[in-house]
């Protein structure tokens, strides 16, 4: 709360109104408002993909339901897991640097990392099972052929958002640790590191949930 | 200090929404199972969805616990913008019934 009043007070020390044009209307620094812009306009990219999406699926009459319990559902539902958990130990990272405590801020974000790479290990995995079962883009050995173009288009853009957090997030462990970065640096990489989490909510349901092979 | 955790959210705070995003994937796997027309399927998971994501942005992204002004400028231009792309979806269903048997 005091980092609120302080940026409020503006830079000359004087209590700015946020109506009158403060110097920070949000309360906040301008790294996190560009972060949460940044956010928005990725949310309305995914939010694209994924509409694109259902309504392909809605209209497919054929589409495929190749996902068995195991090892695709499992699978997918320790992938959210670990997604979800490194979210907390982000937010653990983000309470540590504010209690000014370095060390164990880096080692949170370097739990949250480890989160992210078994992830996208795990997704690789699972990449090269549907690939060596004769997916590609526009063909595959089950029905309606845009199948694969819908699925790796999706989770190889989370893939890929994913990947780079895991290395923002190496970045700032590494400059936070040696005292180059303030509690709101990490506070930022947070942010993108909870909205990849979030899109993996939309995509779990939609491309694995609705694709479960029914006994 | 103690106060300030109180304001931003305690880690007992963060757990529980943890739990929750949990419970409600659980839920989802179990409605995988279920034979429901894909229409109501989707909307249930979208909903779904939707909750998990509100549950994310407000306690993890800390959303809650900014100024209320942050909210309301950042959250209508999304929501209208999906609004808008939702617009789209019903052509799918036509589409589905137009297709040749």
């Amino acid at each position: 709360m005091a980092s609120h009043d302080a940026i409020n007070e503006g830079l000359h020390g004087a209590p700015a109104s946020a109506w009158g044009g403060g110097v920070a209307p949000f309360a906040t620094g301008s790294k996190k408002l560009g972060m949460w812009l940044f956010i928005m306009s990725d949310a309305i990219t995914f939010a694209a993909l994924l509409m694109a999406y259902c309504y392909v699926r809605v209209a497919s009459p054929e589409w495929p339901k190749p996902f068995e319990f195991y090892p695709a559902l499992v699978k997918a539902t320790v992938m959210t897991f670990i997604l979800l958990s490194s979210s907390v130990t982000m937010v653990m990272a983000v309470q540590a640097s504010k209690g000014e405590k370095r060390g164990s801020t880096v080692k949170w974000i370097l739990a949250t990392m480890l989160g992210g790479l078994l992830f996208v290990i795990i997704h690789a995995t699972e990449w090269v099972g549907l690939i060596g079962e004769g997916v590609r883009l526009f063909h595959n050995p089950w029905g309606e052929p845009l199948f694969g173009a819908a699925f790796f288009a999706l989770t190889g853009l989370h893939m890929t958002h994913v990947f780079c957090g895991v290395i923002y997030l190496g970045v700032v462990a590494t400059w936070f640790g040696k005292g180059k970065l303030s509690p709101e640096d990490v506070e930022v990489a947070g942010l993108y590191w909870h909205f990849v989490d979030l899109v993996w909510m939309f995509i779990f349901p939609l491309v694995y949930v609705l694709s479960i092979h029914q006994g | 200090m103690s106060a300030q955790a109180h304001a931003e959210g305690s880690t007992r705070t963060f757990l529980i929404v943890w739990f929750w995003l949990l419970a409600l994937t659980g839920v989802e796997v179990f409605l995988g199972y279920k034979q429901l027309e894909l229409k109501i399927m989707l909307t249930i998971l979208m909903g779904l969805s939707i909750v998990k994501a509100a549950l994310i942005i407000a306690y993890f992204m800390h959303l809650r616990y900014e100024k209320p002004s942050m909210a309301a400028t950042l959250m209508p231009a999304l929501v209208i913008v999906i609004v808008l792309m939702n617009i789209f979806l019903p052509d799918s269903l036509r589409l589905l019934h137009m297709r040749p048997h």
